[in-house]
């Protein structure tokens, strides 16, 4: 009798915890909602009073309808894929780039002597500053915003790459070492694994700043892409379109950090650094 | 196979100071620091050899030196009849917190061991004898970061029998173990010992693990370290410095040596 009433208890106790473990994940997601929804009654309120016309301050309602305008003339996607796409290129030049020279300066001490104040000195200089010399070298078109985002991406992900490789512990080459791996290895089983943790961490910063640069990259020389919706809508005194290529732009980006979040879960090392 | 020579080895390391700021000359050469100091030694094919020796005394030093991670500054190690120049299956260390590669699964790791055979089969069957044999069976595809300290250790420990060396160099292996864990791998080590007959080097600074274990114990200390004992240990295991007369005897003196007492 008493035994079955502590076991009715620890099984009530057992789903108790269970609606709790539930209504904490719920809790991630609705709680951002309500600052959501007050954010846009705020906004829709301030519209609504402020006395400011929609072509200078566009209500929520007003956006929405936009938003769903360039959703079924299907410019929305169209730019959105543009800017994806040059996002995409940039991004993986840099990374193509970045990290076999991040390893190599991580792991030769004369070579990082040697590049490591070119890159410091480089790396502060905005990618918007390089915009009159991206055009001039590669013309119009995507080459330039490619260009502009590879320089965005290229910077960060070369000084964390070093900076990871110089980390090793080098109980792992002395490891290495003992099973006589060869250079090419020792790089394959030993660096690039080592590293991968921090560098992909780099990544999820990078193409962060990558999704930054290609708006102000759109704004120039190009007639597609996120960048060039918000500067063409101007233009066309189309603030509710201005607003949504920002939202976008937003929501993309919020994206893009989810996808690059979920690349540890690619191999069940990556879950720590070493 | 497995016989090794320690051949007047000296050891010294140059300490680069960085001076303060400011000074017209930021790296002056440091003084230059002798860790060994004309070390002989001989351990026999098949010994268990426990250096035992305050920390920071060299004694892993010397390990490394025999492993050849590291260069003697004069001197020479010297491991059946060819001078050691460099790391090489034929010597694996065991290292004092875990040498695992963190990326490898137990089974890849532990392949490590076996690369230099050609053929697939033979490597399989020697990759789960070894993993068998150090009771990590099921445990395969486990990653490090998955298993318990005392089982990365017995990781380690297949790893480095899979590559059949002949000298075993252990750098403290009971680091960092919880005491249940520390006689269990204290156990296995010994008794692979007695089956496989493999030279093997034991730095410890724990006296029992050297008296329970040791073929030869060897004390180390001073600055820079010299040799204060060398003592071969003829008593047949299981062992028990409790029970033993002599054996307590020794395990007295060499609390003695090291300048402790066991009795506070």
């Amino acid at each position: 009798m008493n035994r079955s009433a502590t076991h009715t208890r620890s099984l009530l106790m057992e789903r108790a915890s269970e609606l709790v473990g539930w209504r904490r994940g719920k809790r991630r997601i609705v709680l951002p909602l309500v600052a959501l929804a007050v954010i846009l009654l705020a906004w829709e309120l301030t519209t609504r009073y402020s006395g400011w016309s929609a072509q200078v301050f566009p209500s929520p309602s007003r956006v929405m309808r936009g938003m769903g305008e360039l959703i079924v003339n299907g410019m929305l996607l169209r730019h959105s894929i543009a800017s994806l796409f040059r996002v995409t290129a940039g991004f993986y030049l840099a990374i193509i780039f970045a990290i076999p020279i991040g390893i190599v300066l991580g792991r030769v001490e004369t070579l990082n002597l040697m590049l490591n104040p070119v890159i410091q000195f480089l790396r502060p200089i905005s990618p918007l500053a390089w915009i009159p010399l991206a055009v001039l070298w590669f013309g119009i078109g995507d080459k330039p915003a490619v260009f502009l985002i590879f320089l965005a991406c290229f910077f960060p992900l070369v000084v964390a790459t070093a900076i990871a490789a110089r980390a090793i512990n080098p109980v792992f080459f002395q490891v290495a070492a003992n099973f006589k791996f060869n250079r090419w290895e020792t790089t394959t089983k030993v660096i690039v694994p080592a590293i991968m943790p921090d560098v992909l961490t780099a990544l999820r910063l990078t193409v962060g700043i990558g999704w930054l640069v290609v708006v102000a990259a759109e704004m120039l020389a190009v007639r597609s892409g996120l960048g060039y919706l918000i500067l063409d809508s101007r233009n066309a005194l189309r603030m509710d379109y201005v607003m949504v290529g920002m939202m976008m732009i937003g929501l993309i980006g919020i994206a893009l950090d989810d996808l690059m979040r979920r690349l540890v879960y690619l191999h069940p090392a990556l879950q720590r650094a070493y | 196979m497995g016989h090794i020579l320690i051949r007047d080895v000296c050891k010294s390391y140059r300490n680069r100071r960085i001076t303060r700021r400011g000074s017209r000359d930021p790296y002056q050469p440091g003084e230059t620091m002798r860790i060994l100091d004309h070390i002989n030694l001989e351990f026999c094919e098949g010994e268990m050899v426990c250096l035992l020796g305050p920390s920071g005394c060299g004694k892993s030093t010397l390990l490394r030196l025999i492993a050849g991670f590291d260069m003697t500054t004069a001197g020479e190690v010297v491991i059946d009849g060819r001078k050691v120049v460099g790391p090489s299956p034929n010597h694996i260390f065991v290292f004092q917190h875990s040498g695992l590669l963190p990326w490898m699964t137990v089974w890849q790791n532990v392949e490590l061991g076996v690369r230099n055979v050609e053929d697939l089969r033979t490597r399989q069957e020697k990759v789960q004898e070894n993993i068998d044999m150090v009771d990590l069976t099921d445990f395969e595809q486990h990653y490090p970061h998955q298993l318990s300290g005392g089982m990365k250790r017995r990781a380690e420990l297949a790893r480095a029998l899979a590559a059949n060396p002949d000298v075993l160099i252990m750098d403290e292996p009971f680091n960092g173990l919880d005491f249940l864990s520390h006689m269990r791998i204290r156990e296995e080590i010994v008794n692979m010992h007695e089956l496989l007959r493999k030279t093997t080097l034991v730095v410890t600074h724990d006296i029992d693990d050297a008296l329970l274990m040791g073929d030869r114990i060897v004390v180390m200390g001073g600055r820079p370290a010299q040799i204060k004992l060398n003592r071969q240990l003829d008593f047949p295991h299981p062992r028990d410095p409790k029970k033993n007369a002599a054996l307590g005897d020794l395990r007295d003196e060499l609390f003695l040596m090291l300048g402790v007492s066991y009795a506070v």
